[in-house]
């Protein structure tokens, strides 16, 4: 049999029955059940009965605020004076009052009176009192019509076309935005694993001396593909695992987000795109592992220098709400094409804003040939540093021996 | 081709960053002998040894194993046993054993076959399933010295192989490797102790920084670093004999320095005619040790 497919499966079979892995890939789909269940129960408490009406009292001292005294769950009681509103309030037949003062049309000023602690009025009793403020001003000055227009001057409904002036398939908005969030979330999850795992197997191997045994047996190069291909394919089932359980998480929150999520359409080339990122971006942090793994002296050495790498595949993320305001932002184009965070900038930017082809292929261009080139680097010093044991290289030595390899 | 060398290793130099660390050596094994390589510390017998694995490339001369030049085929040929080594700490005993003879190039079934077969021969079959963390530190000794041969390999290399092993696994070891030798593999031993060399090796080559200081059987070195001197157990009394420089002398016995026109044969001659009774007499020759020691000495001037 081949030695590749040998060390792949040894790998593979390694790394899926490693307590952690199979922890992570479990916690997951746990973590956003619990979340799910949370918002359930968070929504519940919150949301009070929809038939429950409550009724706030309000003196007019101005005159004239008498019509629509019912919006929505709000009833408005009118009292005469001050007085009456406050006993009112007292005896709980009210929750809230508020007075129109006689110099409300010159100030504005509306006094409100709760016995509520709150930091800020509740959106939908501030609707209730300005709905029906308004459509008192405006009664028998414009049409029920117009009134209507004047509360709700602007539904905006936005289409975006493609560059023939045609309708785009994707309309964009927060439902394509959070797939891809979730997605380089994953992405930048599994190659955080993935290489640690890598990085901790040949710490291992290197501090129980096998790697002797392994390079006596097999070449640097099938060794490292084999491992490499072996813990990748167990990232991607891993990943594969949690999306797989997606739609059934979606079922169980199917009543509150999880309708929300089933309007969103997955175009194809998100998911394609989705699919080359999620590889290259693996493979690129797989052989930056595999050079780390080789240069370090010991397992937790190699661990915090990755961590040099691994910040910046997750820097993106921490500019997302920058992205969200603005899109065409000139640092993004720098952030698609570096090959260290491409692969999540590319992710996050195909949710919100489309990106032009030529910084797409520019991104996976740079991409490939960056593997190749980590890929020829670490193929040279493999062998040479796996061998040395309790001593890392000065970087210079490393330069050194590259050109002498 | 089929070559009458299990290893022949010609003119190889390795040079690191500015540091010479193998320099122009050769020598070869032949199959069905114990060869023994030694040298001090940081000599070159590791990286002579990873040479030979194709771990590293030398900078110049050649290195055949069976007859054919380094490549991944004459990988499988080999077994080697490292100096400091460990396991996979999560595997089974057969799982390990089976992973690495795969690597070797052997199917999945006759791994097994061995794996069962050289388990039992060395009374562990009952461990087989068990963690290789759980076993004791002789056990997974001996574990990895099976993982060396299990491919049965022609070339097999073994890098002190007795260090930190208790007498009864000691013996075990030898008698192994004993067998291996009847069955016309070669073997490689590469160690400090000079008593394993004496006792299981047919020639040595000793490399001492990066050079061949000693090359050929292990009689013929120690009669060439004979000193002219006879042991001697007797019965009896005698006065200075005429050839000996000095005499060392224990309890019933003695050692005789000669004089270099003096022979052995003189002195035997000159005993029998004093009618000293002669218990045991000997041309002796220097332990390995003392030649080691010597031969490191000289070069260090």
């Amino acid at each position: 049999m081949n030695k590749t497919f040998l060390i792949f499966k040894h790998e593979f079979l390694n790394t899926v029955n490693r307590k952690g892995f199979i922890i992570m890939t479990l916690v997951v789909p746990l973590v956003a059940l619990l979340a799910i269940g949370i918002y359930h129960v968070a929504s519940g408490i919150s949301k009070p009965p929809p038939t429950e009406t409550e009724k706030i009292g309000y003196v007019d001292q101005l005159g004239g605020f008498d019509q629509d005294t019912s919006q929505g769950n709000i009833t408005l009681v009118r009292y005469d004076t001050a007085d009456e509103v406050n006993q009112a309030l007292v005896a709980a037949d009210i929750k809230e009052y508020f007075i129109i003062p006689p110099d409300y049309i010159t100030s504005g000023l509306i006094d409100r009176y709760t016995m509520q602690k709150e930091l800020y009025p509740p959106p939908e009793l501030m609707t209730a009192i300005n709905d029906f403020l308004l459509s008192n001003l405006l009664t028998g000055k414009v049409s029920a019509d117009t009134a209507a227009r004047i509360q709700a001057p602007l539904n905006l409904v936005t289409i975006t076309l493609t560059e023939t002036g045609d309708v785009a398939a994707e309309q964009g908005g927060f439902g394509s935005f959070v797939f891809p969030g979730i997605f380089s979330i994953l992405l930048v999850l599994s190659i955080i694993f993935s290489s640690t795992y890598l990085l901790q197997g040949l710490g291992e191997e290197k501090e129980n001396r096998l790697i002797e045994i392994l390079l006596s047996s097999v070449s640097a190069r099938q060794l490292l593909t084999g491992k490499v291909l072996g813990i990748g394919i167990a990232g991607l089932v891993q990943v594969a695992v949690w999306i797989v359980s997606a739609p059934l998480l979606l079922r169980l929150a199917s009543s509150s987000i999880g309708g929300f999520l089933s309007t969103v359409q997955l175009p194809a080339h998100f998911l394609i795109l989705g699919i080359v990122y999620f590889v290259l971006g693996y493979l690129l942090f797989a052989v930056i592992s595999a050079s780390i793994g080789a240069i370090s002296s010991s397992s937790r050495e190699g661990q915090q220098l990755i961590a040099i790498f691994t910040l910046p595949a997750v820097a993106p993320l921490w500019f997302i709400s920058l992205l969200m305001i603005f899109p065409n932002n000139p640092v993004w184009i720098g952030l698609t094409i570096f090959p260290l965070t491409s692969p999540v900038a590319v992710m996050i930017r195909l949710g919100v804003t489309g990106i032009p082809a030529w910084q797409l292929l520019v991104s996976i261009a740079v991409l490939c040939l960056c593997i190749i080139g980590v890929l020829a680097l670490t193929i040279r010093v493999f062998r040479t540093y796996l061998l040395m044991y309790g001593k890392r290289p000065k970087i210079g030595e490393v330069f050194r021996s590259l050109r002498h390899a | 081709m089929t070559s009458t060398h299990s290893l022949e290793v010609i003119g190889v130099s390795k040079q690191f960053a500015d540091t010479k660390v193998v320099d122009n050596i050769s020598f070869d094994v032949a199959p069905g002998e114990i060869f023994g390589l030694i040298g001090p510390n940081g000599a070159g017998k590791t990286t002579t040894i990873r040479m030979i694995m194709d771990i590293i490339k030398p900078d110049s001369g050649q290195i055949k194993v069976l007859g054919d030049s380094l490549s991944e085929k004459t990988k499988d040929s080999i077994g080697y046993l490292p100096e400091e080594r460990g396991l996979y700490k999560k595997l089974t005993v057969a799982q390990s054993l089976q992973y690495i003879a795969s690597l070797k190039g052997i199917t999945a079934q006759l791994a097994q076959e061995r794996t069962q077969e050289l388990l039992k021969r060395v009374d562990m079959l009952a461990h087989q399933h068990k963690k290789t963390e759980e076993l004791s530190r002789g056990m997974s000794q001996i574990v990895q010295f099976i993982i060396t041969i299990i491919h049965e390999p022609e070339l097999i290399i073994l890098d002190e192989p007795f260090a930190n092993l208790d007498p009864v696994n000691t013996e075990l070891l030898k008698e192994m490797i004993f067998e291996l030798k009847s069955r016309e593999k070669a073997i490689i031993l590469s160690t400090h102790r000079m008593n394993e060399i004496e006792e299981l090796c047919d020639r040595v080559f000793m490399i001492h920084k990066g050079r061949g200081v000693l090359y050929g059987e292990l009689a013929e070195i120690k009669s060439r670093y004979r000193r002219n001197s006879v042991f001697l157990e007797y019965e009896g009394e005698f006065g200075e004999l005429k050839g000996v420089v000095r005499r060392n002398d224990r309890y019933g016995a003695t050692e005789l320095i000669l004089n270099d026109e003096t022979t052995p044969q003189e002195i035997l001659e000159e005993l029998v005619k004093l009618g000293v009774t002669i218990n045991r007499y000997e041309v002796s020759t220097p332990p390995l040790n003392d030649i080691f020691l010597q031969v490191v000495g000289k070069a260090n001037e």
